[in-house]
């Protein structure tokens, strides 16, 4: 038994919004061999908000979304140009930048929190439950992520070509005059702006998570692009909704037997969300092993080989 | 200022001293097993697995309080972060095994779940009675300043087994690292060495986390191997010098933040080894942008110096080497060909003879035919013995005329026979 309000049913639609304006990014991002990238700029962006603040002197959203914007921008440029220029592996380089502008951050905000109380923790994780609360007849936060995700899945309609031959022959592409190189830091724009939103809103946690794990969970079942970008949305709701009613209802319920404690309430939406989303993805993958043991142990019949035995059989008659 | 510098030189606090011992075995520790994970292209495996300690360390202070013990037992939780650690690393290596999807986003995946979970169950402790003062996310995110006696030597211990390890296992890790599949053909045992590999960043990991930090841990295994292979190709000397830069970052991080005391131990730590990388990727001896472009540079000078030679002995076969002509010979960019012309004429290879022409020197002439013999003598082989088209040959032959040895210029001449080349290529400039 749980209790269900309208404040519930809007963190499902902001949750499954937010993770859908995700997944459209991120099914480009597995292809581009550029997952931790989401993980990535969600520590970089931290000397942006923080510079952001300490320009503008307020906690107004608007320098903090630009200046987070630009480190997340700046965070794709300077692990490419050190991937490039200095030979080093894609992956280390991209740990090099996030580790050394999140320190970065880190000081900034310490030098920023001399002037005015400045929570590193509330700067860089909001929670779903408490964004939802401002209602009118639709919350603020749900407004933005619907507005994220109808512009994400505009941008990949439009641009569905031009994405898919980038990600998947960078050399053919460039040479058609379709530049891979710019498709990729248009990518890295895309994800750096989604990034900032979504989390200034409702935490990092689900952003990482929705950017690359229903995407995942598309590309194994589908080896078509369209079907697996459509699947990745199917999946980033589907997940959102599973967890946020697990993360009020079977959750709690279970913890509060194991530790005996009986007043243990709603456990964190977001983080549920995350982790059903990573269920979604082992039930896929068990269930296509399954499938492709089945068909290994007892194959189906082939109507064209039973064809070719029935006329080898009926010539040799 | 410098009586805080004179303080901390002499080591007079005792906080000082336990810090800078924990915080250097850490970097030395973090920077030695970081090099064979950047090695086997899993440099942010240590990230996944911080973050999926989190899980372990909650669910032991679930159980544990479920047992009606004191959650907040040090080796408990340690224990379950292990746990959950290890068990993020088994699910990175199972996704790889089981599905087609790459490394990258199986680290991506596994992180975020993880965590995701791990992000449940606090909320979930945080509202226990006494969850609060768990301090659980201080676990996660420790603070390198307010590091303990014991926290020091724990990190110590775990730096010399880690140490202990690599040196007895330096030969089969390498392997590991650079051929794994020769080393499983050659019989080693690679799913044990890849285990104990792993095990061991487990290890530093969960003891990094609880002592200095998720952030510190994360940088001191990537940062200072990516500088440390700035200058050498040879895995010994890339060790050493990625150990010794995390034990010096974690030094002058440690300092500068007890000389500065406004300033968090562990990001100053992190943008010393940030700033190490800078300097090592600049001037790196191995592969250094600097040596890089130094390099290029000359090789540049050189190709374009034995093009001009090339170009100026093929017009004097037919004709007066004037500049009308060599520029008719390949595309130069423009103020090249005047600027080699005049840099060859300095260097004694050509002349300017009368009306605008060039002559070689006696030492230009032997350098040009050596260079046009390579050309044509690869033109022919690819003729004759290799089916290239004709008009192919020329661009083909201008790539490898810079690179022949004269082992192969040999090789060459045996086997295309001497009709064929007598009108065509010059005689060898050393007879």
């Amino acid at each position: 038994m749980m209790a269900w309000s309208e404040i519930d049913t809007w963190i499902v639609v902001t949750g499954a919004l937010i993770s859908m304006a995700c997944a459209i990014p991120g099914v480009f991002l597995l292809l581009n061999r550029q997952s931790m990238l989401g993980d990535a700029i969600s520590h970089a962006v931290l000397p942006g908000l923080a510079a952001g603040f300490l320009i503008s002197g307020s906690r107004d959203p608007l320098p903090m979304f630009v200046g987070a914007s630009l480190a997340g921008l700046l965070t794709g440029l300077i692990t490419e140009w050190i991937h490039r220029r200095g030979r080093v592996d894609a992956d280390a380089s991209l740990g090099v930048v996030f580790c050394s502008l999140f320190a970065l951050g880190l000081i900034l905000i310490r030098h920023a929190a001399d002037r005015v109380d400045l929570d590193p923790g509330c700067v860089l994780y909001g929670s779903i439950e408490t964004a939802v609360v401002d209602t009118g007849w639709m919350p603020g936060i749900a407004q933005l992520s619907g507005g994220m995700f109808l512009a994400n899945l505009l941008l990949a309609i439009l641009l569905f070509k031009e994405l898919r031959i980038a990600a998947f022959d960078p050399a053919l592409s460039t040479a058609m005059g379709i530049s891979a190189h710019a498709m990729k830091q248009g990518l890295t724009i895309i994800t750096a702006i989604t990034t900032v939103v979504a989390f200034e809103s409702v935490g990092s946690i689900l952003v990482i998570a929705m950017l690359i794990v229903p995407g995942a969970t598309a590309l194994v079942m589908s080896h078509r692009l369209a079907h697996a970008l459509a699947l990745s949305l199917l999946f980033a709701a589907l997940a959102a909704a599973i967890g946020h009613v697990a993360a009020i209802s079977i959750v709690p319920q279970a913890l509060a037997r194991l530790t005996g404690f009986p007043g243990l309430g709603a456990v964190s939406s977001a983080g549920m969300m995350a982790a059903s989303a990573g269920l979604l993805f082992v039930t896929v993958l068990v269930c296509g092993r399954l499938a492709g043991l089945r068909a290994i142990i007892r194959p189906e019949p082939d109507p064209q080989a039973g064809t070719a035995l029935e006329v080898k059989a009926s010539s040799r008659g | 200022m410098t009586a805080e510098l004179l303080r901390f030189l002499s080591l007079q606090d005792y906080n000082t001293r336990v810090v800078l011992a924990g915080a250097c075995a850490f970097g030395a520790a973090a920077g030695l097993i970081g090099t064979f994970l950047l090695l086997r292209k899993r440099a942010l495996l240590g990230d996944t697995l911080g973050h999926s300690t989190l899980p372990g360390v909650a669910a032991a202070f679930l159980i544990a309080y479920a047992l009606g013990a004191a959650g907040k037992s040090l080796p408990w939780l340690l224990a379950g972060a292990a746990i959950s650690g290890a068990a993020g690393m088994v699910s990175v290596l199972m996704i790889r095994r089981f599905s087609r999807i790459k490394d990258d986003a199986a680290l991506a995946i596994v992180l975020s779940v993880f965590f995701g979970f791990g992000v449940t169950l606090v909320t979930a402790v945080q509202q226990l009675p006494g969850g609060n003062a768990a301090g659980l996310d201080h676990f996660i995110y420790g603070k390198t300043a307010s590091m303990t006696a014991a926290d020091a030597w724990f990190i110590l211990c775990m730096s010399v087994v880690v140490a202990a390890l690599c040196a007895g296992l330096f030969k089969e890790f390498t392997l590991l690292c650079f051929d794994e599949g020769f080393a499983g053909a050659g019989g080693w045992p690679v799913r044990l060495l890849d285990g104990i590999l792993m095990a061991l960043v487990v290890l530093v990991t969960v003891v990094g986390l609880q002592a200095v930090g998720l952030l510190l841990v994360v940088a001191l295994l990537v940062i200072p191997p990516a500088a440390a292979r700035f200058w050498s190709d040879r895995l010994e000397v890339m060790a050493i010098v990625a150990t010794a830069i995390g034990c010096l970052s974690a030094g002058a991080g440690v300092a500068a933040s007890a000389i500065f005391a406004r300033l968090p131990a562990g990001a100053i730590i992190v943008l010393c080894a940030a700033f190490l990388f800078s300097l090592s990727m600049v001037l790196g001896a191995q592969r250094g942008i600097l040596l890089r472009c130094w390099h290029e540079r000359s090789a540049t000078r050189r190709l374009r110096c034995e093009h001009l030679l090339r170009a100026v002995y093929e017009c004097l076969e037919s004709g007066p080497a004037t500049a009308a002509a060599l520029r008719h010979k390949r595309p130069w960019k423009p103020g090249d060909l005047e600027r080699e012309i005049s840099r060859s004429i300095n260097a004694g290879l050509l002349t300017p003879g009368g009306g605008g022409a060039l002559q070689l020197t006696g030492t230009g002439r032997l350098e040009a035919r050596r260079l046009v013999r390579n050309h044509r003598l690869w033109e022919l082989y690819l003729l004759h013995h290799a089916d290239v088209a004709p008009a192919r040959v020329d661009r083909d032959a201008d790539l490898i005329e810079h690179v022949l040895d004269p082992g192969l210029v040999d090789g060459l001449e045996a086997i295309l026979d001497n009709e064929r080349r007598a009108a065509f290529v010059p005689e060898d400039p050393e007879k």
